[in-house]
């Protein structure tokens, strides 16, 4: 019987045609969704190479990060402000009568196993978030990555920003301690501060007068559905609008408006991101491990008559508390109202002003230079100085807003008076963007019109002639630099073997692989 | 099944094509180093199912599991640097616009086909456009109004009372023996200091002042007997308990952004962002000797917000 040749594996593997198993399975899979061609377009994507990319990468695997430790830190925290009585095995807190929501967080710490772990690698991991997305941000800008076509993937990242920022605030409320319990307080006092509606909304928002006992729960489904859901969704909006528009690249040889120079997705580009992945959720972990971060435990639970002296936020919340503190008392007070402008301003209006200025950027720049049109390739910082000094200038006033928020912890570091320190950061937060303006552009302007500026560089071979002079000549391409200044080529579909004793097409080594 | 394929563009490279190569000089040297990274990533792993099982200390399963995944990324990293083809690659970047005449279809689409349907039926339209926008303003009462009371005159006032007996947080009723001369104690109305309007907008201080030379405010001659003041607690520019005194200055220190509050003088800011002085509550002491409120405070106390007056 035919049959009988069917069996022998040789025939079977002919059977299933040269690709095998996954061939067929390809086949099956192609016939029903038409995967085909799209997955080999996805495989062939061309990821530029540059260590700057990488930012964004460590924002998206932080955020990895916080969605797998949030899930497991959602598990034991209970969201509820009712009273228990502390019977848990951390001693100085035995017996005292604390929120259920902060009990939690305690057991979490102490009780569950693991728990401690996740809870700071999770803290971590939004603090490394919030860094890596405005270290991100600072590479698109200082690199022009935001032009034209790119606009609306910069709106989304600042929002994300905003978003990332207020998630970490209320995710920082949820243990009800004594410090985040200061910060509840002071942002029921700025949504008061509102003029008109301001103790509506603070109303509206904490479901009574302060404290009440809804803020927590509130915070809670806000903190662990709403805004990640929303921050899911914009990322991957983020990443989408990434994959279609084609990453930007810097130039360089070969390097055009109209290609993407790089390496392909499958497999370079997917081996190193998702080595990436690892490190990242590795250094999170071993931050985790050994550096202590929030100890509520060492806080005590939230008493509203009671504060701890050191009351700091997490960083990124520094620029808003230095801008409270050295935002000058100015209030106003007549016809019977009163608008708090000592908070309304700095709180506000301030963080209004400076995020719609980022957010207005793309346009704000298109208006002044008049550059409408599509631009793929990168500019090195120094490339546009004008837009290099106002990034400086305007990072350098959040910089002073940040340092300012340590006013006494600086007073007492250097035994200085404390309203020296406050006048100090009053003129600096002027000064500082005023000096760093003129001098960035200055610095950025002597480096572009440096000779050979943006090339790389070479070797030049010198020799010393007969009459004792000395002679320079660039030198030739050193063979183990070779590589990398082949011109590049469109992924090959298939890879053919070389004919036996090949090596005439390469004139470079070969290696055994 | 094939009639409509564009045929992809086929390409092939001799396999020696220097492009393929790794960038490794000494790729058995390379592979040999990245296997002691994953084995190392993999013993790790396997002691943090170890330390975990065991229940061991925190840092022990935090070491365990981030090293182990370090190793394992760090390896990872290095095969894709070091090992793979290095390239480079080319991909073209095609134009996503479409061709003025693709856009005029879509753009026709909405006007030509669309907009002549509405124009048609503007009573239809608007009808339809006024019933979702009833809706959508009915939609936010319970999405906002629910979400809270209003606020009415609750800001204007704590629970203070003529007559309310200080106590403090314990629940214990201040005596004018109490305190000695300088100290100060946090006070709250009786049966409140439990209570979470107590803590929060009640919360007062009460300081035996011990300078000679205290100024008394115009119309509170008699808020403070016996050498006693009572201030809200709540600091005026974003309401943190005001809870440093310094002794020494007699000034009440805010430690949120360090606002000042001079205690000899109506608890007036003299430093920082605070713009008002604590308001001072006016406070008797009963015939059994006992520390008791005249009144209410006679302004709202905290932070400042649009219908304080
Ligand atoms: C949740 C936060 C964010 C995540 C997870 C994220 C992730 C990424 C990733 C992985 C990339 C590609 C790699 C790279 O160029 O770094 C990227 C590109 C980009 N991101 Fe973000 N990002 C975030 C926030 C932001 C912010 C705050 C901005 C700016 C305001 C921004 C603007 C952009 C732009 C314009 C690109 C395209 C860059 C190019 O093609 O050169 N992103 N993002
Ligand atoms: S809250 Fe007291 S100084 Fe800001």
């Amino acid at each position: 019987m035919s049959d009988s040749s069917l069996t022998t594996k040789r025939a079977k593997k002919q059977a299933l045609g040269p690709y095998g198993k996954l061939g067929q399975a390809v086949n099956e899979l192609d016939e029903r969704l038409g995967v085909a061609k799209g997955g080999r377009t996805f495989m062939d994507k061309i990821f530029p190479d540059h260590w700057s990319f990488m930012l964004g990468e460590i924002a998206l695997y932080s955020f990895v990060v916080l969605l797998a430790t949030g899930v497991f830190l959602t598990l034991y925290y209970v969201p509820s402000t009712a009273l228990v009585t502390y019977r848990g095995s951390y001693a100085p807190l035995y017996g005292q009568h604390v929120t259920q929501a902060f009990a939690s967080s305690v057991d979490l710490s102490f009780a569950v196993r693991g728990g401690l772990l996740m809870r700071q690698m999770h803290h971590w991991a939004c603090d490394i978030f919030v860094g890596a997305i405005v270290m991100h941000m600072g590479r698109v800008f200082f690199t022009g990555a935001f032009r034209k076509p790119r606009e609306t993937n910069w709106l989304i990242g600042v929002i994300l920003l905003i978003l990332g920022i207020g998630n970490g605030f209320l995710g920082y409320s949820l243990p009800d301690d004594l410090v985040s319990g200061t910060g509840i307080r002071i942002a029921f006092s700025i949504t008061e501060s509102i003029p008109l509606v301001g103790s509506y909304l603070s109303f509206f928002l904490f479901g009574s007068n302060y404290p009440g006992t809804a803020v927590i729960p509130r915070f809670f489904v806000l903190h662990v559905l709403l805004l990640p859901a929303i921050i899911v969704g914009l990322v991957g909006a983020h990443l989408f609008l990434l994959v279609r528009q084609k990453h930007t690249q810097f130039p360089g040889p070969g390097r055009t408006e109209n290609n993407v120079v790089g390496s392909p997705m499958f497999p370079i580009f997917m081996a190193k991101t998702t080595g990436f992945l690892l490190l990242v959720a590795g250094v999170i972990g071993l931050l985790g491990a050994t550096a202590q971060i929030n100890p509520i435990w060492q806080f005590g639970p939230y008493e509203a008559a009671r504060i701890s002296y050191a009351v700091q936020p997490d960083f990124y919340m520094g620029f808003l508390d230095g801008a409270l503190r050295i935002w000058p008392s100015w209030t106003f007070h007549s016809f019977g109202h009163t608008i708090p402008f000592e908070v309304f301003i700095p709180s506000v209006i301030l963080p209004g002003v400076i995020f719609n200025i980022i957010m207005a950027w793309p346009a704000i720049e298109a208006k002044i230079t008049g550059d409408r049109s599509i631009h793929h390739l990168l500019e090195r910082p120094k490339d546009n100085p004008q837009r290099t000094a106002f990034g400086v200038a305007f990072f350098s006033l959040i910089a002073i807003l940040f340092i300012a928020s340590s006013t006494d912890v600086i007073a007492n570091f250097f035994r200085l008076d404390l309203a020296t320190v406050l006048w100090a950061m009053r003129i600096l937060t002027i000064a500082v963007p005023l000096i760093a303006y003129p001098l960035t552009l200055r610095i950025a302007k002597e480096l572009r019109a440096l000779e050979g500026s943006s090339q790389r560089k070479t070797a030049n071979l010198v020799t010393r002639n007969a009459e004792g002079g000395y002679d320079a000549v660039s030198a030739p391409i050193h063979p183990d630099d070779a590589l990398t200044h082949h011109t590049a080529i469109a992924l090959p579909t298939f890879i053919t073997e070389a004919p036996a004793g090949d090596t005439s097409d390469t004139g470079v080594r070969t290696v055994e692989r | 099944m094939t009639e409509h394929h564009t045929p992809v563009t086929l390409s092939s490279v001799s396999e020696n094509d220097p492009r393929l190569q790794p960038l490794a000089k000494n790729p058995q040297d390379v592979e040999r180093r990245i296997a002691v990274l994953f084995v190392a990533g993999m013993v790790l792993e396997a002691c943090f199912g170890w330390a975990y099982w065991i229940n061991a200390q925190p840092w022990i399963l935090g070491f365990t599991f981030g090293m182990g995944l370090t190793f394992l990324g760090i390896g990872l990293i290095a095969w894709g640097k070091y090992l793979m083809p290095q390239g480079p690659f080319v991909e073209e970047r095609h134009v996503l616009a479409n061709s003025a005449a693709d856009r005029d279809a879509f753009t026709a689409a909405i006007v030509d086909r669309g907009g002549g349907v509405i124009k048609r039926r503007k009573l239809l339209a608007g009808l339809l456009g006024g019933g979702l926008g009833v809706f959508s303003i009915t939609a936010l009462f319970p999405l906002i109004r629910s979400l809270g009371p209003l606020p009415g005159t609750t800001l204007q006032h704590t629970d203070w009372k003529k007559g309310t007996f200080a106590v403090d947080v314990t629940g214990r009723r201040v005596h004018v023996d109490d305190l000695a001369v300088g100290s100060i104690v946090t006070i709250f109305p009786e049966g409140k200091e439990e209570t979470d309007n107590g803590q929060a907008v009640d919360q007062t201080v009460l300081i035996r002042i011990s300078n000679s030379n205290f100024t008394t405010q115009k119309g509170r001659e008699t808020w403070g007997p016996s050498g006693y003041v009572a201030y809200s607690k709540l600091c005026t520019h974003l309401g943190c308990p005001v809870g440093l005194y310094e002794q020494k200055l007699q000034l009440l220190v805010c430690p949120c952004h360090q606002s000042m509050f001079d205690v000899t003088n109506g608890a007036i800011p003299n430093f920082g962002p605070a713009p008002r002085p604590l308001p001072q509550l006016p406070i008797y002491v009963d015939a059994k000797g006992f520390i008791r409120a005249q009144s209410d405070f006679h302004e709202a106390v905290g932070p400042g917000f649009w219908e304080r007056s």
